[in-house]
C-alpha cells in the first residue's frame, strides 16, 4: 500500500472525517511488520485499539427475578410473626387458666385444721414414698442372688 | 421474556458494555459491577424493551451514565490522593517501565483524556460504532462527535509525539 494513500487517510482520521472501512485500513496497515519510518508513532494507538477490543467481560450476570424472591420473603416473615402471635396468646391464656384454677384451691381458716389437713397429705406423700422404696428392696435380692452365682 | 431469551439478546454487546465501564472506571472489578447494574436493570425493564428499536444503544447510554454518576459519586466522596509530590524522588525507573510497554502508555495517555473524549474514542475507534449511532447513545449530533473525536485523536498523537521525543533523550 502506498504511504500517500496512508497518510492521506490518517489526516482524514485526525480531523474525525474517516468512515469504518477508512479506520480499518489503517489498523490493517499499522498491525502489518512494513510500516514506514516516519509513521511508527502511531503504530502503538491503533495496535491499542485492536487489543482493546479482545477484552471480554468473564462474569457471569445473575438474573434472578428479584421481586418473586422480595414476596416470598415477605409471605415467609408474615407467618413467622403470626405463628409467634398465636403462640403468645396461647401459651399466656393457658397460664391465666392455671391461675385461676390455684386462687379456687380452698384454703383453711382454722390453724388445727390447717394442720391435720397438712399431716394427712404428708402421710399419704410417704406412704406412697415407701411403697416405691419396698419395691426397690427386691433389685438389692437380685443383685445378692447374682453375686453368689457369678463369683468375681 | 425467559432468561435464555434475555441473555441472547445482550450477548452480542455485554462485551462492549464491559469495555466502556472499564474504559471509564479503570478497574475491572468495578466495570464487571457495572456491567452487571446495567444488565440486571434491563432485565427488570424486560417487558417493555421492545418499545426500544435499539437495545444496544440503550444499553451503552445507560451504561456511560452509570459509570459517571459512579465517578462523581467518589469524587465527591473521596479526597483525591495528588502524588506529584513525590514523583520527583524516583522518576527514571517506573517511566522505562511504562516506556517499555506502549501499548499502556496508551492506555495511560487516554485515561487522562476529559470523560466524554474517552467515551467518543472508546466508541468509535474500539467498538467501531457508526457516527449515528454514537449520536444516540451520547445524545450529541454527528458534527459534535467528529469534532470532538478530532480533538481526542490529536490529543492522543500529541501526547505520543511528546513521548516520543522525550524517549529519544
Amino acid at each position: 500500500m502506498e504511504f500517500n494513500k496512508i497518510e492521506d487517510i490518517l489526516e482524514k482520521y485526525f480531523q474525525g472525517e474517516t468512515s469504518i472501512a477508512e479506520e480499518n485500513q489503517l489498523k490493517e496497515y499499522f498491525s502489518s511488520s512494513n510500516v514506514a519510518q516516519h509513521l511508527e508513532q502511531y503504530k502503538p494507538m491503533f495496535g491499542y485499539f485492536s487489543q482493546v477490543k479482545e477484552q471480554k467481560s468473564t462474569q457471569e450476570i445473575p438474573l434472578k427475578a428479584k421481586k418473586r424472591n422480595v414476596a416470598w420473603l415477605s409471605i415467609a416473615a408474615s407467618i413467622v410473626v403470626l405463628l409467634g402471635i398465636g403462640t403468645y396468646f396461647f401459651v399466656s391464656e393457658k397460664n391465666a387458666a392455671q391461675a385461676v384454677a390455684q386462687s379456687e384451691l380452698g384454703t383453711y381458716d382454722d390453724p388445727e385444721e390447717a394442720l391435720a389437713a397438712t399431716q394427712k397429705a404428708l402421710a399419704l406423700l410417704s406412704n406412697n414414698v415407701n411403697v416405691g422404696i419396698e419395691s426397690v428392696q427386691y433389685i438389692q435380692e437380685y443383685q445378692q442372688s447374682k453375686n453368689k452365682i457369678f463369683k468375681q | 421474556m425467559n432468561q435464555n431469551v434475555f441473555i441472547e439478546l445482550i450477548n452480542p454487546f455485554k462485551d462492549k458494555v464491559f469495555r466502556l465501564a472499564k474504559r471509564l472506571l479503570t478497574s475491572t472489578e468495578e466495570a464487571e459491577d457495572a456491567t452487571q447494574e446495567v444488565m440486571v436493570k434491563l432485565w427488570n425493564k424486560k417487558d417493555n424493551l421492545d418499545a426500544y428499536n435499539n437495545i444496544e444503544a440503550v444499553a451503552m447510554t445507560m451504561t456511560k451514565n452509570y459509570c459517571l454518576d459512579q465517578l462523581k459519586s467518589k469524587r465527591a466522596g473521596n479526597l483525591k490522593i495528588v502524588h506529584n509530590n513525590f514523583t520527583d524522588r524516583e522518576p527514571h525507573l517506573d517511566k522505562k517501565l511504562e516506556d517499555s510497554d506502549s501499548l499502556a502508555w496508551v492506555e495511560k495517555i487516554i485515561s487522562q483524556l476529559p470523560e466524554q473524549l474517552q467515551i467518543l474514542i472508546q466508541l468509535r475507534d474500539v467498538e467501531q460504532y457508526e457516527f449515528d449511532e454514537i449520536a444516540k447513545i451520547v445524545n450529541m449530533n454527528e458534527t459534535a462527535i467528529r469534532v470532538a473525536l478530532s480533538r481526542a485523536r490529536k490529543k492522543i498523537r500529541e501526547s505520543m509525539v511528546n513521548t516520543h521525543s522525550y524517549g529519544i533523550q
